[in-house]
């Protein structure tokens, strides 16, 4: 049997990425790297297009060797539209945190769901804005403390956390949405799995699909790396239950 | 091959733009540039080009941040409050290099205003909207023909300076119709778009492409640092006002007094020259063709020689402070707006007649 390289980086990493550009625990890099080996993988390196948001996630553009568009912020899938509409044969992608994908891009998000655009969305969620000092996200969990948050969120004031990929699975331009986390081996192994599984889908031309992924954030929930995990098992995914909540082969 | 066609101005645009080479259009419904959006609606698509209603004209913009980025010919179109929305994109669009071309229909304003035409978008025009000083050359025709002419010239100036380029219509010039000539003007070759995002195997060298916006975040190559991406912004800048200024002077040698007008009330203030002309009184015109770069040295020239200049916009008065900028209070300026229509409501327009009246007063 042949010898397969099971360790070492992903072939389009081009700088491994977190000492510089993330906090310590900070599983936006694990991500990356699902993301990474999924696209060495299905050997779509060099086909791929990146649409980024704004946010932590945005950071990943010193570290994948593929070609990539930095966008405005909450506007990846507007632009990812348009490059996709004249290039159809691209794979286009998005990489969104929950505040890019659900708050200030609610709408792109939205639209591009209506239109059934063939592109992927995968969108971090840490429930709550990281890059900027830890504000309330729609993700927020009740009760949760953030920088605007200060009592924690309160339903009465704020509202509820909002469900993004239970949103994304009601279009019926959506034809696969999940939620995965990389707190633990299996699962890190099952969200490598939707992710390829959304990849798919496109290069099928099946429609849209999105991918969340529930990743820690230690300096702004005020937590060790290890508790953190511990919020991810036993707050965040009672919250956002992990699983598919769409998977179709085509539009119906 | 030329064709020849009775039309409004707001369907010169798309005459223009597919004569150009446009390859996509985003859009967004707004009074009085609709004509713009549904004449891409029936005409694009079964040219084989793209046409897309956008959700919004935020959405349209970053639609042309992503398929310039692609290195796609594009544009989108709007009024006054739309462009409004647009600000911050058309802001990323000049930060990260992206070439595309918007059209601004301008509508009576503040806030929603009126669906009528005006020229009051003339500041944000010419100063950019969005964040950060940046700089769009902005075109400025006064008939059919020249929107179908200076929409070619529009995609040709995006291309060469990677740059977003406007054109600045208005309600009367969109709405107007007059014969137009349609054929594919040359400008000259531009370069290889091998900045493009096209998935990196089908770039030449094999490397990735990255664009982005943010050059004080994460400095991009050429540029090591902030300052350096500024430097080279600047000098970019500098080469486009060195080089793209153009107007027209009508008249205007030895004149005693000159009209300074863009768009629809340049019409109106040519009309008002050849009343003064007929009346023996020494009157020319100076037309900006381009408002950004703005013709400020002809002006500074004839004021030095004594000129007196009359302004003649559908404003308040905007254009009015490029003017005293020339001038730099050697001369005398006059002021027609926006108050001084034949009727007071929307519909209301400046005439030429109220334009000579003006002209004998000051002289």
């Amino acid at each position: 049997m042949a010898k397969k390289m099971v360790t070492g980086n992903p072939a389009i990493w081009i700088d491994p990425p977190g000492a510089a550009m993330y906090c310590p625990g900070c599983q936006h890099p694990v991500v990356h790297r699902v993301i990474a080996d999924v696209i060495e993988e299905m050997g779509i390196d060099g086909e791929v297009i990146c649409m980024l948001g704004v946010g932590c996630h945005a950071f990943v553009q010193v570290a994948w060797n593929i070609d990539m568009l930095s966008c405005a912020h909450g506007r990846a899938l507007d632009s990812g539209t348009a490059l996709k509409r004249l290039k159809p044969e691209a794979i286009v992608f998005t990489v969104q945190g929950d505040g890019d994908c659900i708050a200030i891009g609610a709408g792109a998000f939205v639209a591009a769901m209506t239109r059934a655009e063939k592109i992927t969305t995968i969108m971090y969620n840490n429930t709550n804005y990281g890059t900027t000092g830890g504000q309330l996200a729609p993700t927020t969990l009740l009760g949760q403390k953030t920088t605007t948050t200060p009592r924690g969120r309160d339903a009465s004031v704020e509202g509820y956390p909002a469900h993004t990929a239970e949103l994304a699975a009601t279009f019926r331009g959506t034809v696969y949405s999940a939620r995965g986390s990389v707190h633990t081996p299996a699962n890190y192994q099952r969200t490598k799995k939707y992710i390829k599984t959304a990849f798919q889908k496109q290069i099928d031309g099946a429609g849209y699909s999105f991918v969340e992924v529930l990743v820690a954030c230690p300096p702004n929930w005020h937590l060790p790396p290890v508790e953190c995990l511990d919020r991810i098992e036993n707050e965040l995914i009672v919250e956002f239950p992990l699983g598919e909540f769409k998977n179709e082969d085509k539009i119906i | 091959m030329v064709e020849r066609m009775f039309v409004q101005g707001n369907e010169a645009v798309g005459w223009g733009a597919l004569y150009g080479g446009c390859e996509a259009f985003f859009g967004y419904p707004i009074t009085p540039q609709n004509e713009v959006t549904q004449w891409f609606a029936r005409e694009f698509p079964e040219r084989g080009r793209v046409f897309l209603q956008s959700q919004s004209e935020v959405a349209s913009i970053n639609m042309l941040y992503g398929a310039a980025a692609g290195g796609f010919r594009v544009m989108t179109s709007t009024s006054s409050p739309g462009w409004g929305l647009m600000q911050e994109t058309i802001s990323h669009c000049a930060a990260a290099e992206l070439p595309c071309v918007i059209v601004l229909v301008q509508r009576g304003g503040s806030g929603a205003g009126s669906i009528r035409h005006s020229q009051m978008d003339y500041i944000t025009a010419t100063r950019g909207g969005g964040g950060g000083g940046y700089k769009n050359i902005v075109l400025a025709p006064g008939s059919v023909q020249e929107t179908h002419d200076l929409m070619q010239l529009s995609f040709y100036l995006a291309d060469k300076y990677r740059n977003p380029t406007v054109v600045l219509s208005d309600g009367i010039l969109g709405q107007v119709q007059e014969s137009l000539e349609t054929k594919t003007i040359d400008f000259g070759p531009l370069e290889d778009k091998d900045w493009a995002l096209k998935g990196r195997d089908k770039n030449k060298d094999g490397k990735r492409r990255l664009i982005n916006s943010a050059y004080g975040v994460l400095p991009l190559p050429p540029y090591p640092n902030y300052i350096s991406w500024l430097t080279h912004i600047k000098k970019k800048y500098q080469e486009m006002e060195d080089a793209e200024l153009r107007y027209e002077a009508y008249k205007a040698e030895g004149a005693d007094l000159i009209l300074v007008a863009y768009g629809y009330t340049s019409r109106v203030s040519k009309e008002a020259v050849n009343m003064a002309r007929a009346k023996g009184l020494n009157v020319g015109l100076i037309r900006p063709i381009t408002v950004w770069p703005f013709p400020y040295e002809i002006i500074k020239e004839k004021a030095a020689l004594g000129c007196k200049f009359l302004v003649v916009e559908d404003s308040l008065g905007l254009l009015l402070e490029d003017v005293k900028i020339a001038v730099q209070g050697r001369a005398e300026i006059g002021l027609v707006s926006i108050l001084d229509r034949h009727i007071p409501t929307d519909g209301g327009m400046i005439m030429p007649g109220r334009v000579f009246e003006e002209v004998q007063k000051l002289l």
